[in-house]
């Protein structure tokens, strides 16, 4: 009897996620209707060489599909523009330049961020195996890496927030190390 | 012995001597044909970069066929087995791996390579700020690569080196090897050890890659993969065949079709060996005059010896057909001042190029001087002797009727012809300013589609160019890297400025002894430093006791010995510092090539600030276009010198013999409406001028006056005799057909002087005759 309850009880466990309107693919239709924005960003970056975390700030703007600019302020002045497969970095007097479809695994780390913002399942589904949890207004996408290049760099990515806004990733490195980047979105108009 | 047997006995003795010198002769086809013979120091070190310099030595390859990966396979194959030859210094396709010796090299020894050591990054101040600042960098995305640095390099030195490096372009990468920018090639940029001027071993090296391409390819099971190889090597060897090839071809041709004139008219052999004996013995003086003088003969000069073979054969021809009746003693004293006259204008024409820099140009001079002078000394001297009385013509009267009718024609046309001059003439000066090639790219053998090749490979591997440098001379090793320092502090304010992009440097991997020893001295002692390190991280989210590696290291870095050249054997360093510094028999220089600003594709440098800039420090600035323009301008200038310099020469000597100004005119009129005809024509048919064509205007002057003077000559006798006259049309023949077949050539210094001669010598005549006084029968 007691068998049978748990049994039940493990079916319904699993049905309920199916059972709720709240789907990755409802998830990427929000995002994906989300055309870009400004938010304003804190980085913080625990590493265990550091006795305290490393925090940086600024903002990022987004323009669907594949235009991402993060103007980090402090502590360092420091630009970095993703337009399409070109990623350029602006630091001080350097300028650096990168073509992302020379490098996979750096082109699968940014496919996280983009893949999320603009809702690409596809792309997201490339590199990495998806999770969701929570609901529509306040929901989890845990990113497990499915190559093993990938999560020789990073084990999990956290992306979380409400409707079609993200609200923080989280990256969890293979060395233990962290970063939380949080956003706030800034009304424009 | 007769005088016959004596005459042939000498002249064999002759042709032994210069065969045996022809047979020790070196023949080069390489650049240098036209490299200047006495450079000033910019053109020295443009002459010593296409001898020895690096880009020369570069070979850019693309695999094409099968698919990526397949194209991948075959590209880390092909790495493989030729990083083992020793033929290559280096072989870059972009796989993992290949750059680790150099960065090991630059991490082990940063402390002495870095421009940011001082003794004060090493104070408490200097310690804590430069900490930060890494720390800071962790927050920056690039911080995932310097973090696992930053326990033994707190201080950043790795990011110090490797930002000063600012690497170009970077090829595409597919499948872990360099790509195209299509993704449809696999890319390979390979280094040679031979120089770029050793022709051989470029293209045993060539051979090489391809033969070890066709081992990959089947190794890796791709059927459909082909290579395609460029650079400068590829140049050079292209260059070299074609020369090759065309000298052969065009000599064949020439000499066949003056064999059949000659068979046609002479209808003996014996008369038609003794007809070439003075072609023969004038290219071989001229070949053995130019190989004892240069020491040198370039494929070129030979090349244009199918044109004096058809004017060298003028002169027996002249001998045979008129001494026919004559005998040799009556030809001699009534046409051999003329025929002399007319040896003579060529000489003075030719030898106004013995004075050119262009060292190719001289040769062709002295090489035509001493083939014509030969060839017509063998008519006059030897000729007769072994052709003696015997040598009946067939009677070439019958010729004679159309010939003085077409004369006659050619006269009534004198009018039209002074008004298509008039014509031709307002075309040249109306387009003027179009008529010139504007660089020395006229005269390369390097075909346009080669050329199309080798500008696709290099902008898909990003291959340098080296367009600007600095360049410094010094007396020894470390004074050159001293002052290379000395110039890199001012060309880093430049980069500063945003003027120049960049630049490279021996010193950067090679530093001056001196600059290393003080680097060395800014480290503190191991005791002092963890003093000074504590307090400096006192409040740092960077304890100094996670810092243990960091004391190890300068510990090691001050009792490690100073980097020699030998120090970077094995790495890709020693390449980049022996191609940038060089020794020469007395000295050392050092170049600092220039790279424009940053993101801006084709722009220049603005050239002024860097002179300024420079100015004072012993760095001479070069922009190697410019100097390469330059060069060309001072040839083609020089040329005109030359030329018209060789046409005094030509006016003066037929002045002096002629004595008359109504003579002298009227055998310089039909010259110089020959010349702009020609010139006319050439610029219609559309080619672009270029210096060759320019001296292709003096030959038409030099060549074309041995028909003007005969003209004169028969004007002198008022009777123009049927062999003269049948003789003349025969000389002209050979001399179209030798200068002509050069019209067919590739080679654009051999098609110049084919295109204008050709026609000209037989404008020459025509015009010669059209204004010559009327005959009487």
């Amino acid at each position: 009897m007691i068998k049978r309850l748990l049994g039940c009880l493990f079916l319904l466990a699993l049905a309920l996620p199916a059972s709720a309107a709240f789907d990755v693919g409802q998830l990427m239709t929000d995002l994906a209707r989300n055309k870009g924005g400004k938010a304003k960003f804190t980085e913080k970056k625990y590493i265990s060489l550091l006795d305290k975390p490393v925090v940086s700030s600024g903002e990022m703007s987004y323009t669907a599909p594949d235009r991402l600019e993060k103007r980090t302020l402090q502590p360092k002045v420091e630009t970095l523009l993703l337009d399409k497969d070109i990623l350029s970095i602006e630091r001080e007097k350097q300028k650096l330049s990168i073509n992302l479809a020379n490098q996979p695994e750096a082109l699968a780390f940014v496919d996280s961020i983009r893949g999320t913002l603009s809702g690409n399942r596809a792309a997201l589904e490339k590199n990495y195996a998806l999770h969701l949890s929570g609901n529509a207004d306040k929901w989890v996408l845990t990113l497990l890496p499915s190559d093993q290049k990938i999560s020789a760099l990073v084990l999990r990515i956290t992306v979380s927030g409400s409707r079609g806004l993200v609200r923080s990733i989280e990256y969890l490195q293979a060395d233990g190390d962290r970063s939380v980047l949080n956003m706030e979105p800034v009304e424009t108009k | 012995m007769s005088a016959a047997a004596r005459a042939f006995l000498i002249w064999l003795l002759a042709m032994l001597a210069g065969a045996a010198v022809v047979w020790n002769s070196h023949f080069s086809a390489d650049m240098s044909f036209f490299l200047p013979a006495r450079p000033s120091a910019a053109q020295q070190v443009l002459v010593d970069q296409l001898k020895e310099g690096v880009v020369t030595r570069l070979l850019m390859v693309a695999i094409e066929g099968g698919d990526a990966v397949q194209r991948a396979t075959v590209s880390r194959q092909l790495h493989g087995r030729l990083e083992k030859l020793p033929e290559f210094v280096a072989v870059e396709n972009g796989q993992a791996g290949s750059l680790d010796a150099d960065r090991d090299f630059l991490f082990r020894h940063r402390y002495l390579l870095s421009p940011a050591v001082k003794p004060e990054r090493f104070t408490v101040a200097g310690l804590r700020e430069s900490i930060a600042n890494s720390i800071d960098l962790l927050a920056s995305p690039a911080g995932m690569l310097i973090k696992p640095l930053l326990p033994r390099d707190p201080t950043g030195e790795m990011i110090e080196l490797l930002s000063g490096l600012g690497a170009g372009a970077q090829p595409n990468v597919s499948e872990g090897v360099w790509a195209s920018r299509d993704g449809e090639r696999a890319m390979l940029l390979i280094q040679s050890a031979a120089l770029g001027s050793d022709t051989d071993a470029q293209e045993q090296a060539i051979a090489t890659i391809r033969r070890q391409f066709a081992e990959s390819a089947s190794e890796a099971g791709v059927s459909d993969a082909r290579i395609v190889i460029s650079g400068p090597g590829v140049f050079a060897v292209k260059s070299r065949e074609t020369i090759k090839s065309e000298v052969s071809k065009l000599s064949a041709i020439s000499t066949l079709a003056i064999i059949a004139v000659l068979l046609f008219v002479y209808r003996s052999a014996r008369l038609l060996t003794l007809g070439l004996l003075p072609v023969v013995s004038g290219a071989l003086a001229g070949i053995v005059a130019v190989s004892l003088a240069y020491g040198t003969v370039f494929g070129i000069t030979v090349g244009f010896g199918s044109a004096l073979i058809g004017e060298a054969v003028d002169y027996s021809i002249y001998y045979f057909v008129q001494s026919g009746r004559l005998g040799a003693a009556e030809w001699r004293a009534r046409f051999w001042p003329t025929i002399r006259l007319g040896v003579l204008t060529s000489v003075g024409g030719f030898s106004a190029l013995l004075f050119s820099g262009f060292p190719g140009l001289a040769q062709l001079g002295l090489y035509s001087l001493s083939g014509v002078l030969t060839a017509a000394l063998v008519t006059r001297f030897i000729l007769p002797a072994l052709a003696g009385n015997d040598h009946p013509v067939r009677d070439l009267s019958h010729l004679a009727p159309p010939l003085k009718q077409g004369i006659r024609i050619m006269q009534s046309l004198r009018w039209p012809v002074i008004l298509l001059t008039i014509a031709a003439l307002t075309v040249l000066v109306i387009d003027r300013h179009q008529l010139w090639h504007p660089n020395l790219s006229a005269l390369s053998t390097v075909s346009a589609e080669d050329s199309a090749t080798d500008m696709a490979l290099r902008a898909d591997i990003g291959a340098p160019d080296s367009r600007y440098m600095a360049v410094i001379t010094a007396a020894d090793r470390e004074a050159a890297l001293q002052a290379a320092e000395r110039a890199g502090r001012q060309l880093d304010a430049l980069v500063a400025k945003g003027i120049i992009g960049g630049y490279d440097s021996p010193a950067r991997f090679l530093p001056s002894q001196a600059m290393q020893d003080s680097r060395r001295a800014s480290l503190p002692a191991g005791d002092e430093l963890a003093a000074r390190l504590k307090l400096a991280q006192a409040d740092s989210p960077l304890a100094a006791n996670k810092l243990g590696a960091f004391l190890d290291e300068v510990a090691k870095a001050r009792a490690q010995g100073n980097i020699t050249r030998e120090t970077l054997t094995g790495t890709s360093l020693a390449l980049v510092v022996d191609s940038l510094l060089m020794q020469r028999p007395d000295s050392w220089s050092v170049l600092l090539p220039l790279r424009p600003p940053a993101g801006v594709e084709g722009v220049d440098i603005d050239i002024e600030p860097v002179r300024a800039t420079l100015a004072g420090s012993g760095a001479l600035f070069i922009d190697m276009k410019f100097e390469f323009d330059r060069l060309y301008n001072d040839y083609l200038d020089e040329a005109t010198l030359l030329s018209l310099a060789g046409f005094a020469a030509i006016v003066a000597l037929l002045a002096v013999t002629l004595r008359s100004a109504r003579r002298l005119g009227a055998v310089l009129l039909p010259l110089l409406l020959a010349v702009i005809l020609v010139i006319a024509g050439v610029h219609l048919a559309g080619e672009q001028l270029h210096l060759m064509h320019l001296i292709g205007m003096l030959l038409i002057v030099a060549v074309g006056s041995n028909y003007a003077l005969f003209f004169d000559r028969a004007g002198k006798e008022h009777r123009l005799d049927p062999p003269t006259l049948a003789s003349m049309a025969i000389a002209n023949l050979t001399t179209a057909i030798g200068f002509g077949t050069l019209a067919l050539s590739n080679v654009p210094v051999l098609h110049a002087v084919g295109i204008t001669v050709g026609p000209g010598a037989v404008l020459a005549l025509l015009l010669a005759a059209c204004f010559s006084e009327h005959q009487r029968d």
